[in-house]
């Protein structure tokens, strides 16, 4: 924070103005648990050592959700979209499962190390296939990506050859899912590290700035000597590899890889979350901390529905109005129009109006 | 009628190749129409029947042991000559867009084990229209379409909450403070997620059971939906007084026994748990002593299906339900049946 003067005094107040709405939303969720199920809702607990209590698993459950948002939110800020996330999801899930239960003890470390491995560089590679597809052979993004949206459960299936491996309990690979580190959950951790880790890579160095003006323009940014293609490729690595790891958490939860329900529709929480966080679907800016709480509020929304006592069938209702009410409070024009009756205009006012126009 | 089926595979060949063999397909069609026009049909019987097969998907071990069963019991069967099978990954569209596919080549029977309850007469009306039998397979669809298929082979879904219904009658007689149930619901407007719970609930208010529902969630059927909301529901409720999990299928309750072992409590012990199917894994947990009571839903019903579908196709008459035999096991019965389990 020390640093933020040396990055211009004016930037970090756009940033807090734009978080402000998914925040205000998020908080009044959360005042509506505590309200239904009372302070033990974001109060966490210790269960055997292990952090637990609703709010706490609700950040483990968005783990996964959170590493393909964050992936997204770059993605979207070269202008791009990736709509495969949830099939390599499956993949990474699918392929991990079926080598560990492949082989005679599933308990070994070097087994699941490999497994994890593998599934990773599995869903690189195919990452990066999808950047070369929009970089390099200009194919749209949503059309580049729909391909393995659509192909990619049956790669999947193809994996685990139809059927649902299951992973021994006793197995390491669950603690990804399952376990804690220091009480707190794993998968936590590992949404964490990321989250810091992109945040680091693009705002302690050029490449968040590179990122977004290859997403404000492109031919532009090549003139200007930038390696768009490069950065383009690597985007779509990066977010592949993020929905890759999502999928083992996910898999490592269940102690299974389902090719099928395994992270189905997740790809449109995801952009549910980037644009809920504030970053359009344009390109250019982008904020992953803004991505973050769009993801934390998809994740409490779901319990909230539990909480309140709706049915299952108000689920995506719900999730509509929420979405809704998040997209007109961050329009400035919807603002305007409902604070108009309540301001009183000053004098110099109708000036300043005159002014920008 | 086995030339019918070069459309299907013309996917993926090169465009010039494909002109001509739909050229050749699009004759051979002609001749098919031809043929079955003047034969009666009795050409056709001769080399088999085609069915063609909109299953629900392989979102469950049950599922796949079911496509398993059929796709086995109707290679062996003399009597069909081809069966096209579709998965349609639980999207009523997807089935929808089949059954048409089917309807254009022409089959002789089409077998639907429908994903939704509602929004089949239009093309049960177009399969009608085009002179092909309806056979519905394991779940039903809305009374309104009842004329639409010829009948339905497959579990009796309020039987089964029944039977769960029974049991939990049994063992919660005595409950002097009323018997705290969750529920966990298989898909939303699906035929077994309403059936179990309909049939489950009817005994109990017919035996008089004191109970309180204390709460009723979809877990869609998955195991990581069902994990999720047992979670929430532990953390919301707590599961101190609650004495019964009731789970619409294995995963959701596989799922569920993770969740109650992981927030520290001991499943089958500290409450008591119904599923419903009876996979291997689920029988695995019977074992272990994790839930206390299985009604099955056997999914192995593939040549039964190839005997109903002969006769059909033949005109003779058949009851509009045909149930599959279930069983229902209890804690003395797991490990004796675990060895007996297909899927």
């Amino acid at each position: 924070m020390s640093e933020a003067p040396a990055t211009g005094g004016k930037r970090p107040n756009p940033y807090a103005k734009r978080l402000m709405w998914p925040v205000l939303v998020l908080a009044a969720l959360i005042a509506v648990n505590i309200a239904v199920t009372g302070f033990d809702f974001i109060v966490p607990e210790v269960n055997d050592g292990r952090l637990g209590g609703a709010f706490v698993n609700i950040l483990r459950r968005s783990a996964p959700l959170l590493l393909i948002a964050l992936g997204m939110t770059l993605v979207i800020a070269t202008k791009g979209i990736d709509l495969s996330v949830g099939a390599v999801y499956a993949i990474g899930a699918a392929i991990a499962c079926q080598m560990i239960i492949g082989a005679e003890d599933q308990t070994a470390t070097g087994l699941v190390l490999g497994a994890v491995a593998l599934a990773l560089a599995v869903t690189a590679a195919i990452g990066a296939w999808n950047g070369v597809m929009v970089a390099h052979f200009g194919v749209q993004p949503i059309v580049a990506t729909l391909i393995l949206m659509i192909a990619g459960r049956g790669i999947a299936q193809l994996v685990t050859g139809g059927q649902i491996p299951k992973v021994q309990d006793a197995s390491p690979f669950t603690e990804l899912g399952r376990g804690e580190l220091l009480t707190v959950p794993v998968p936590i951790w590992i949404a964490a590290l990321v989250l810091a880790a992109l945040a680091l890579l693009t705002r302690r160095t050029a490449l968040g700035m590179l990122l977004e003006s290859v997403g404000g323009n492109p031919e532009a940014s090549r003139l200007a000597g930038i390696r768009a293609k490069g950065i383009t490729v690597l985007v779509y690595l990066v977010c592949a590899l993020c929905a890759g790891l999502a999928g083992l958490i996910g898999a490592a939860n269940l102690g299974s890889a389902d090719a099928n329900n395994g992270g189905l529709w997740i790809e449109l929480d995801a952009i549910l979350a980037v644009v809920i966080g504030g970053t359009a679907l344009l390109g250019g800016r982008f904020f992953l901390l803004g991505t973050t709480i769009g993801v934390v509020i998809i994740g409490t929304l779901e319990d909230t529905i539990i909480n309140v006592g709706l049915s299952s069938q108000w689920q995506f209702t719900a999730k509509a109005i929420v979405v809704f009410i998040v997209a007109l409070l961050q329009s400035p024009g919807f603002r305007a129009w409902v604070l108009k009756p309540f301001k009183r205009r000053p004098a110099p006012a109708p000036a300043e109006e005159a002014m920008s126009k | 009628m086995k030339t019918l089926t070069i459309p299907t595979f013309l996917k993926g060949e090169p465009p010039v190749l494909k002109k001509v063999l739909a050229g050749i397909g699009a004759g051979a069609l002609l001749f098919g129409l031809t043929a079955c026009g003047g034969g009666d049909g009795e050409g056709g019987a001769d080399e088999g029947l085609v069915v063609g097969f909109a299953q629900v998907g392989a979102e469950s071990a049950w599922r796949t042991a079911n496509s398993t069963s059929v796709q086995d019991a109707a290679a062996a069967d003399d009597r069909i000559a081809e069966l096209k099978f579709v998965d349609a990954q639980q999207e009523q569209e997807r089935q929808i867009s089949a059954i048409r596919d089917f309807i254009t080549q022409q089959v002789d029977v089409i077998v639907l084990a429908p994903v939704v309850e509602t929004g089949w007469t239009d093309v049960l009306q177009e399969a009608e229209d085009a002179g092909i039998p309806v056979i519905l397979a394991d779940r039903g669809i809305e009374a309104a379409d009842e004329d639409l298929y010829t009948t339905r082979l497959g579990s009796d879904f309020v039987a089964e909450g029944r039977s769960a219904g029974e049991w939990a009658v049994q063992t919660f007689a005595d409950d002097a403070d009323g018997t705290k149930i969750l529920e966990l619901q298989g898909t939303t407007g699906s035929a077994p997620a309403n059936d179990r719970n309909a049939g489950f609930f009817e005994v109990l208010d017919a035996e008089g059971l004191n109970y309180e529902l204390v709460d009723s969630q979809s877990g869609n059927f998955t195991a990581e939906e069902g994990k999720a909301v047992m979670e929430t529901f532990i953390t919301t409720h707590a599961l101190d007084g609650i004495d019964l999990l009731y789970a619409h299928n294995d995963e959701m309750g596989l799922g569920a026994i993770q969740a109650i072992e992981e927030a520290g409590f001991k499943p089958g012990e500290d409450i008591q748990i119904i599923i419903v199917d009876g996979s291997k894994a689920g029988f695995q947990a019977g074992v272990d002593g994790k839930l206390n009571y299985i009604v099955e839903c056997n999914p192995v019903f593939g040549e039964q299906l190839m005997d109903v579908v002969v006769q059909v196709a033949n005109g003779d008459d058949v009851e509009k339900f045909t149930p599959v035999e279930e069983g229902v096991f209890d804690a003395t019965q797991f490990e004796a049946e675990l060895p007996n389990r297909q899927f």
